[in-house]
């Protein structure tokens, strides 16, 4: 569970606002008929009180009801109209919201596809899955909902307060004396309730951590015995969002009454000198009514609009949010010579095979705001050749396998791939050519033949088949109701680790790529699926060019050269009988290691 | 059953009960003010303006004459306003405390739900921990948690207020024209049924949507954490494409709710229309008659559209009251469990000195599948006791049966002659120390992990543990040292440095009796033997148990047992344990071959 760190600035994102008319404008037709509806209703809310004045002068002072069908057949034909345009607007305010969110999202997730890893080193999952779902849901549905809410109000107080003005001046100003008040007051409570609003949203966050901890950890606690410490300092928490909790309730509840006073107060300012002027002669009773309707109908929304800014308010953080995201920059791309003699090449064009041969001329590397890893790193790989590479974590492994897959790019000095400098071969011919295996078998929800071909779309059924059985796979996938078909949940679940681990070396062989990369597993399985990896990885790495992190001592004596890495260099390298002559770094490794692996054999 | 969750609500309400009432009075209060607005327009219109006869009685009717009547309100009719805006003022105070007690009570409840259910939580046992689905249970705490909250506080006061609003307005439209009464109140059941009904069938459609955002989120989730093998096989547009077709079956189900929303909005919007349409033109026709006035017809109106909002609503709140009811039965569950809080303060709380002894112990977590079998063992205080076995062989049950985070299902353990299950629980646990198998570490700085279980501990003491565990010199290594953050928005630790950290963490309090399950499994074998010989030097009169696979520490201990699937099967010292044929024999061959320098082939 991560903490969102949000950053509010409270003031008008101009950019922001233009981008995210760029996505409204895609969908021109839609907002055109939403702004059809929306003036449609507006004007017709405006008229109905002036069916009620209609009705009273006409009718009800002259004491005739001639002509009372037309009325009624008017009236219906409005709230009939009206009833449509309400269809209408949500219609089209909805459609314009999942469309545009839709496009948002497309947008972000095409955007992540090409985002290098030093972004995902500074974001994590959690954070990301957050742009792109809730935050771009925040994002649209208060712009959809908001722009309703802000036109309809708009228009509906301009063609009010026209309205008005045609019926009588005088009564119209008077109502309108008490808009400056009533937009302080709005504005001075909304600005508090957001500051609060933020507030309890981040208290309520620390509470589902502390949620989360006390459940992770309930054993724990009871060893220590810290039940009631623990609790204590929960209590400090859910206190703390009771006050923030009851001071938004309680701004809220001061604000509404205020608000409607006010506006009472313009009511009865109309009354007053509405009622005077009836006596007058000035206006009739129909009028009157029809003010009093209006200023019901006016200071709803003045009253809404405090509330709507705040919306957009709240809008905007989440729209920034997932704008950085859109607009984040790409670090590994192809440069301008490359788009040039190859043109953009796409993850999904037909790959050219490399042949293998890769070599590390002076490679330094360090992350972004971290130490040098590698220092003046040097290493030539000839084609087929299966290099292991061991040593304690943070002795740079990982860092020299992403470097190879161009994951990373190096500080200085260069990678040659078949002896031209990588960075001058399309990214995705790189990437196409390689074959990946991770420390946790990574396989997706979908069928197991779906797994598989993902190393190859364009495999046949008998690829896959004969692929399976070469990692010895096809008999438990076999056994399964729907064999090859068998469904697979979130992540691959259903199949055991040392099943999944199988699935996934069948993907790298089906994918037969010119590198193949394993980043070996460090839990143990029962010896019997022990041993099908084994050969497996066996037939895998032969005759493939590959880098393999080895912990099993068996996967180390499969290489053809062995690394020994030790803060970024390496301090031995040979093959494991010349390592072990040597009776150094490596021999002491080999031998605590072994004898590790060889006693937990015997307590299986 | 209903009658037990009934309680259980009441339980957290405790103590909020007073707020609870004055805010319903506060709000019926507010309610029926807020009718009383039109009634004064009637009057202005009716009889001020206009002159007909005053509508009033009694008390009002005097208080009318002696203000003057309405010769005197002619010509000051801001008395009218004036009195429209204080029983605004009124209204806006009764709903203000109406809000305020509501925000009180259920803000009070909710605090009072959150602390119980944590604490309820750190109670429950340890075999309800390995079993339950983390991931549901938090939902339970929060959203369920918040679903009670919601319903308290405003579903149940929108179900009072929409009651007492059509009451009151219902009683006050029959006292001023039986008829139009009866026409403003026949649409009133037809929108409510519909709201029901339509909210009811939407449910369904939710659920489909919800399962389509969840397929389609697991698919943006397998790709971020697989990144790399995206990129290794250079499947961006494939996944792409599995994306767009996710989240296009997302926007189409969601946006079939939408349209089912603008049909449902539609069409109420007309069905109220209708209504104040009837009010309208059937007033107008009998007011034409001077049947009614128009001041009664205006206050119709007024009265008409302040229920429709209300009526409308109530519909859909009825409808909610189902998800209300289902939360409440999932947070039910949790209390239903039993906590290890009902042996809180029973037992006796005696010297530990650490002898301890395992009489024919048996223990199972379900029928029939026993994990240990007649255990049987005795150790000394000070001695030093080491287990080894396979996975599976019981080793963990066993220690943890010491701590009592299970009881023995049928033999006893004592500890200085007193039986474990008469000793009080908490006491039990601050005398022993156990690190666990995988160690936790909270969200705080490695200093206030290690110091855990006595904040108060010195420094001199912190560091000492610290050397002990041979942690010391790791931890100044780091940016803050002591003050490094760990967990999820901090540093990663290492397996063995996380383990090292537990075992600095259980040594602050000096136990006469440790426990270590395999605690020292991810750290090398030199570490190993060094922190072994601290604790050695420094623990001598405590009783040790050590559970590993290593030999060399295997070989120190004054008591050896070794376990396959639940039983002892060998028991006693090095010197014995070799002669014997056995595991412990089997092990300790691998390693002599070893140490004398052979590498045989593997």
């Amino acid at each position: 569970m991560h903490e969102e760190i949000e950053e509010y600035k409270n003031g008008f994102n101009k950019n922001l606002w233009k981008k995210v008319l760029t996505y409204l404008l895609k969908h021109l037709k839609y907002l055109l008929f939403l702004l059809g509806c929306l003036t449609l209703l507006a004007g017709l809310d405006a008229l109905t009180p002036l069916l009620t004045k209609y009705a009273i002068d006409t009718y009800i002072e002259t004491n005739s009801t001639n002509n009372l069908a037309w009325f009624i057949l008017v009236y219906f034909a409005i709230i009939g109209t009206k009833a449509v345009s309400v269809f209408g607007l949500i219609y089209f305010a909805e459609t314009l919201f999942v469309e545009v969110s839709h496009n948002i999202r497309i947008d972000a997730f095409k955007k992540l596809q090409k985002l290098s890893f030093t972004y995902y080193d500074k974001n994590t999952v959690g954070s990301l899955i957050t742009r792109v779902t809730s935050d771009t849901w925040s994002l649209t549905s208060i712009i959809s909902w908001g722009l309703v809410d802000l036109i309809w109000g708009s228009l509906t107080i301009i063609t009010v307060t026209i309205l008005m003005f045609i019926l009588n001046v005088k009564v119209t100003l008077s109502l309108l004396g008490v808009i400056p008040l009533l937009l302080i007051v709005s504005i001075l409570f909304q600005k508090k309730i957001l500051k609060s609003t933020r507030e309890a949203r981040k208290y309520n966050s620390a509470i589902t951590s502390s949620f989360n901890e006390g459940i992770q950890g309930a054993t724990t606690t009871k060893t220590l015995v810290r039940e009631n410490k623990n609790l204590q300092e929960f209590d400090i928490k859910t206190e703390r969002l009771k006050s923030s909790a009851i001071k938004i309730a309680i701004l809220s509840a001061l604000f509404f009454p205020i608000v409607s006073a006010i506006g009472i107060l313009g009511t009865s300012l109309a009354l007053w000198s509405g009622g005077v002027m009836v006596f007058g002669g000035i206006i009739t009773i129909g009028t009157l009514s029809a003010f009093i309707a209006y200023t019901q109908l006016f200071f709803f929304p003045i009253n809404d609009m405090a509330r709507i800014f705040a919306n957009f308010q709240m809008a905007q953080a989440a729209g920034e949010r997932v704008f950085t995201l859109l607009e984040a920059g790409i670090d590994i791309h192809d440069n301008e010579k490359v788009l040039l003699k190859y043109g953009l090449v796409k993850p999904s064009d037909p790959v050219s095979k490399l042949e293998g041969f890769i070599e590390f001329k002076h490679v330094s590397f360090q992350y972004k705001d971290g130490e040098k890893v590698l220092d003046d790193f040097n290493l030539k790989v000839k084609k087929g050749e299966t290099i292991a590479i061991v040593g304690e974590t943070g002795s740079g492994k990982t860092t020299i396998v992403n470097l190879a897959c161009r994951f990373y790019e190096p500080t200085s000095g260069q990678i040659l791939i078949d002896g031209k400098d990588y960075k001058d071969i399309p990214l995705m011919n790189i990437q196409g050519n390689l074959g990946y295996m991770l420390q946790n078998p990574h396989l997706f929800s979908g069928t197991i033949e779906d797994n598989i071909i993902y190393g190859n779309l364009n495999a046949t059924k008998e690829q896959v088949k004969s692929v399976s059985k070469l990692v010895n796979a096809h008999e438990f996938i076999s056994n399964f109701k729907d064999g090859y078909n068998h469904k697979l949940s979130k992540g691959g679940g259903g199949l055991s680790t040392g099943q999944k681990q199988l699935v996934c070396i069948a993907r790298a062989i089906i994918a037969n790529p010119s590198i193949f990369i394993l980043d070996e597993a460090t839990s143990s399985v029962d010896t019997h699926t022990e041993k099908a990896i084994q050969d497996a990885i066996g037939a895998v790495i032969k005759g493939r060019t590959s880098f393999v992190i080895a912990h099993r001592l068996s996967t180390i004596r499969k290489a053809d050269r062995i690394l020994l890495l030790d803060k970024g260099k390496i301090v031995e390298e040979g093959t494991h009988e010349d390592l072990i002559k040597k009776k150094d770094r490596y021999y002491k490794l080999y031998t605590s290691q072994f004898l590790e692996e060889q006693e937990l054999e015997i307590l299986k | 059953m209903k009658h037990k969750k009934f309680n259980l609500i009441l339980s957290f309400i405790k103590g909020n009960r007073k707020n609870y009432l004055l805010s319903i009075i506060f709000m019926i209060l507010a309610t029926v003010t807020s009718l009383i607005n039109p009634l004064i327009i009637k009057l202005a219109i009716d009889s001020i303006i206009d002159n007909k006869k005053v509508d009033l009685s009694g008390v009002l009717l005097t208080l009318y004459h002696n203000i003057g009547g309405r010769d005197y309100l002619i010509g000051n009719l801001w008395v009218l306003g004036i009195i429209l805006i204080l029983i605004s003022l009124l209204n806006g105070i009764f709903s203000f405390y109406s809000k305020k007690h509501i925000a009180l009570v259920s803000e009070k409840t909710a605090k009072n739900m959150r602390n119980k259910l944590y604490n309820h939580i750190q109670y429950l046992s340890y075999s309800y921990h390995t079993k339950v689905d983390t991931g549901d249970l938090i939902q339970r705490c929060t959203s369920d948690l918040e679903k009670i909250r919601s319903f308290l506080s405003q579903q149940f006061m929108e179900i009072i207020r929409a009651f007492t609003l059509v009451v009151s307005a219902l009683l006050i439209m029959l006292s001023l024209n039986v008829k139009l009464s009866l026409v403003s109140f026949i649409v009133t059941p037809i929108i409510i049924f519909v709201a029901f009904k339509f909210f009811k069938y939407i449910k369904i459609k939710f659920k489909e949507t919800d399962e389509a955002e969840s397929a389609m989120t697991t698919i943006l989730q397998e790709n971020l954490s697989s990144m790399r093998i995206v990129r290794a096989f250079a499947k961006q547009d494939y996944e792409i494409d599995k994306f767009i077709s996710a989240s296009t079956k997302f926007k189409n189900t969601d946006f079939t709710v939408s349209k089912l929303m603008a049909w449902y909005w539609g069409i109420t919007d007309l069905i109220c229309d209708i209504q104040i349409g009837s009010i309208l033109i059937l007033g107008t026709f009998w007011a034409a008659q001077n049947l009614l006035s128009v001041g009664t017809l205006i206050a119709f109106i007024a009265y008409a559209q302040n229920m429709i909002w209300p009526i409308r609503n109530l519909g859909r709140v009825l409808a909610d009251l189902g998800k209300a009811s289902v939360s409440l039965n999932r947070i039910y569950e949790i209390f239903n469990e039993e906590g290890e809080e009902i042996d809180l303060e029973t037992g006796l709380k005696p010297d530990i000195e650490g002898d301890i002894v395992f009489n024919n112990v048996s223990f199972e977590y379900e029928k029939n599948k026993p994990v240990l079998n007649n255990i049987s063992f005795s150790v000394k205080k000070g001695q030093t006791v080491a287990i080894l076995g396979g996975t599976g062989a019981g080793k963990t049950t066993l220690v943890n049966l010491i701590v009592r985070l299970f009881d023995v299902k049928s033999g006893y353990i004592t500890i200085d002659g007193i039986n474990i299950k008469d000793i009080n629980r908490k006491w039990l646990r601050e005398k022993i120390g156990i690190v666990l198998q995988e160690p936790f570490l909270f969200s705080r700085s490695i200093k206030e992990n290690i110091t855990f279980s006595n904040y108060s501990a010195s420094d001199t003491r912190i560091k000492d543990v610290c050397k002990m565990a041979s942690i010391y010199d790791v931890i100044l290594g780091f940016d803050k040292g002591f003050d490094t953050m760990v967990g999820e928005k901090g540093v990663t630790l290492s397996g063995g440095q996380k383990q090292r950290v537990a075992i600095a963490r259980t040594l602050l309090n000096k136990n006469k009796i440790l426990i270590f399950d395999d605690s020292l499994s991810a750290v090398d074998v030199q570490t190993d033997a060094f922190i072994r010989e601290r604790l050695k030097k420094n623990l001598s009169k405590t009783t040790t148990f050590i559970i590993s696979h290593r030999i060399s520490t295997l070989m120190q201990a004054d008591l050896i047992l070794v376990m396959e699937k639940g039983e002892i099967t060998q028991q006693g010292t090095h010197k014995t344990l070799i002669n014997e044929v056995g595991l412990y024999k089997e092990v300790f061959d691998i390693q002599s071959s070893f140490t004398k320098g052979g590498v045989s082939n593997a």
